[in-house]
């Protein structure tokens, strides 16, 4: 059985965000790593293939720099590497973004695929769920946890209650949450190795997927609204007086 | 236009949500159809200002929670533009349903307008976003970001009978380890961080919360460290939370906490650092250490 991860570049979640020109100015931004909850499906997805369940192909879609998020996904262990090559992700809408993806995990030959519940830059969590409806497949979100059972697999969820477990078969896509364990570092001999392992380099032509035009036009990027600069109050004394602001001011208790 | 509103229920009654995403239909010129998902509070949503018909959808598959066969189930009747929460739930099967009917979706709006004109905060809050989108297409809202539509209305109510194949079965529930409101249900929260000193003292947190019905969050600091709930962790790698009041105490206030708590209506930081980043955001700052500030604050709400 082949495991497809879904791993997508974005802004290191300690990196600057600037606009410039209506645009997040992506030429500023400092480091590019992993989206965070991408690291946990790797992570997992890693410990699925050393219970022997199979081999796992990493897939991102992105412009040329994003070939180092899949050589550091062959160092922790990746068998293979694609990457779907867009010069402008975030000008596709989510159909488009899907149907890309979706293409790569068939074309693979994947079965299970593992991606996070949102990424660190569109924050959507539409990715998963949707490239499952492309792919026919059922879909587990918010999972901290999988495990293979016999032919299909368990996955831990929030519920109500608490947590679940669920159960489901291939095909399937399961959205992670924030997993058990971190992600592991590499060693020295997987950094080695991944640097030689070919990245096979596939366009939407190839994919045979027809785009089209986007749906959603970006009008404009802009900094987060300035909140108005709050109150400071020096020491315990004061915390009758916000009490009483936060009751008739803000009107919050 | 035509909108049609996923309504979504917390147990047997519609989650406040639902009466938000009829009133930013509303606000774009619809009146909306309000699709419910198993019939949960159908007749709460028939009463809710604005809606023009409840289309209750009842079958098997809605006795668990699987978004493929809710999907399923729903989308023949969301026609049109369709907005849903941007609640876990709610984004997977708005998400579903879009893939369905090839069209796109934008999740997490926090303002729209005529056109539609969507606006979106995007890398966990750090730019904003606002696009256009032509024809159809599926839009999630965030919590309390948008009017509710007051209640006093009777929409008629279609029942319809469809259920769906699901391929996500329930093995085992796992109970909480606590009884407490969970942050991404309350409208205050008072959250704790490192400056606590130890998992013990959130117990001084928790008195506080009973007083005022808030949930307790938490840094992911002491999530990692003193192996408190992941399920309680405010953030990046976290839950984003948009209470009316974040109380946020001995939490330093890094770049990945703020990301999932900014968005909140007011902010009170209580921390003895003058210069810790929380301060930026806070609404009302008290530098203090909290072993000096909780029990005023106790003394101070309970004086109320
Ligand atoms: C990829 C990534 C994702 C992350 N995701 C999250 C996330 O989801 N949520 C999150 O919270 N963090 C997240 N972090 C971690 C984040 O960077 C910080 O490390 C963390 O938020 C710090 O937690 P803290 O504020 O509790 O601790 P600290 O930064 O150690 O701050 C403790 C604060 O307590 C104050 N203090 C000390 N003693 C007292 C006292 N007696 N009374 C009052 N105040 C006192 C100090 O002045 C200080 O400001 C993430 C990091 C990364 C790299
Ligand atoms: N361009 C991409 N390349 C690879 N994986 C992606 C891409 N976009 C989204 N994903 C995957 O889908 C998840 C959810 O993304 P999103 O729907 O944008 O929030 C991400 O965490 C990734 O696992």
């Amino acid at each position: 059985m082949t495991i497809a991860v879904l791993l997508k570049q974005v802004p290191d979640t300690t990196a600057k965000i600037s606009v410039s020109g209506n645009r997040v100015d992506e030429g500023a931004v400092a480091k590019w790593s992993m989206s965070p909850y991408d690291e946990y499906a790797l992570e997992s997805a890693l410990q699925l293939k050393e219970s022997g369940v199979g081999d796992l192909v990493a897939i991102t879609a992105g412009p040329a720099r994003c070939e180092k998020l899949l050589r550091d996904a062959a160092a922790v262990g990746a068998d293979t590497l694609v990457h779907v090559s867009v010069d402008n992700i975030g000008a596709l809408d989510s159909t488009q973004v899907q149907a890309l993806l979706a293409a790569a995990v068939s074309k693979t030959g994947a079965n299970v695929v593992f991606c996070g519940k949102q990424a660190a830059d569109t924050n959507s969590g539409s990715t998963g769920p949707g490239v499952a409806e492309i792919l026919n497949a059922a879909c587990v979100t918010l999972v901290s946890e999988v495990s293979s059972d016999g032919g299909g697999f368990i996955a831990t969820r929030p519920s109500a209650a608490g947590q679940e477990k669920v159960g489901v078969n291939s095909p399937c896509v399961f959205a992670f949450d924030k997993g058990l364990t971190e992600m592991r570092r590499p060693n020295v001999r997987g950094i080695m190795m991944a640097k030689k392992k070919p990245v096979d380099v596939w366009s939407a032509t190839d994919l045979g997927v027809d785009l089209g035009a986007s749906t959603v036009t970006i009008e404009a990027h802009s900094p987060p609204a300035e909140k108005p600069p709050g109150q400071k109050f020096e020491g315990a004394d004061s915390v009758p007086t916000v009490v009483s602001k936060l009751r008739d001011e803000a009107n919050v208790i | 236009m035509e909108i049609t509103v996923i309504a979504e229920s917390s147990g047997n009654s519609l989650h406040p949500i639902t009466s938000q995403l009829v009133g930013a239909a509303c606000a774009l010129g619809g009146s909306p159809t309000v699709v419910v998902p198993g019939g949960n509070g159908a007749n709460e949503a028939a009463t809710i200002n604005g809606v023009s018909k409840v289309v209750s959808v009842v079958g098997d598959c809605f006795s668990s929670f699987d978004g493929g066969a809710w999907a399923s189930a729903l989308t023949p009747q969301c026609n049109g533009v369709v907005l849903a929460g941007a609640t876990p739930n709610g984004r997977e099967i708005a998400a579903r349903i879009a893939a369905k009917r090839g069209i796109a979706i934008v999740q997490d709006a926090t303002a729209l307008s005529g056109g539609i004109n969507i606006t979106r905060p995007i890398y966990s809050g750090k730019a904003v976003e606002t696009s256009s989108v032509s024809g159809d297409c599926v839009i999630t809202l965030r919590a309390n970001a948008f009017d509710a539509a007051g209640s006093g209305g009777s929409a008629p109510i279609n029942i319809v009978d469809q259920s769906a194949d699901v391929s996500v079965a329930i093995k085992e529930a796992i109970a909480k380890a606590s009884e407490r409101l969970d942050v991404s249900e309350a409208d205050i929260i008072i959250s704790g961080g490192r400056g606590i000193g130890e998992r013990e003292n959130f117990s001084h947190l928790e008195e506080v919360a009973d007083m005022i019905g808030a949930a307790v969050g938490a840094s992911r600091a002491v999530v990692d460290e003193w192996g408190m709930p992941h399920s309680m962790q405010v953030g990046q790698t976290g839950k984003t939370v948009t209470p009316s009041l974040y109380i946020a105490v001995g939490i330093s206030g890094a770049i990945q906490h703020l990301a999932g708590m900014r968005s909140s209506k007011y902010i009170v930081a209580i921390n003895k650092d003058p210069d810790a980043p929380i301060f930026g955001v806070a609404d009302y700052g008290i530098v203090s250490t909290w072993e000096d500030a909780i029990p005023a604050l106790k003394s101070a709400l309970a004086a109320l």
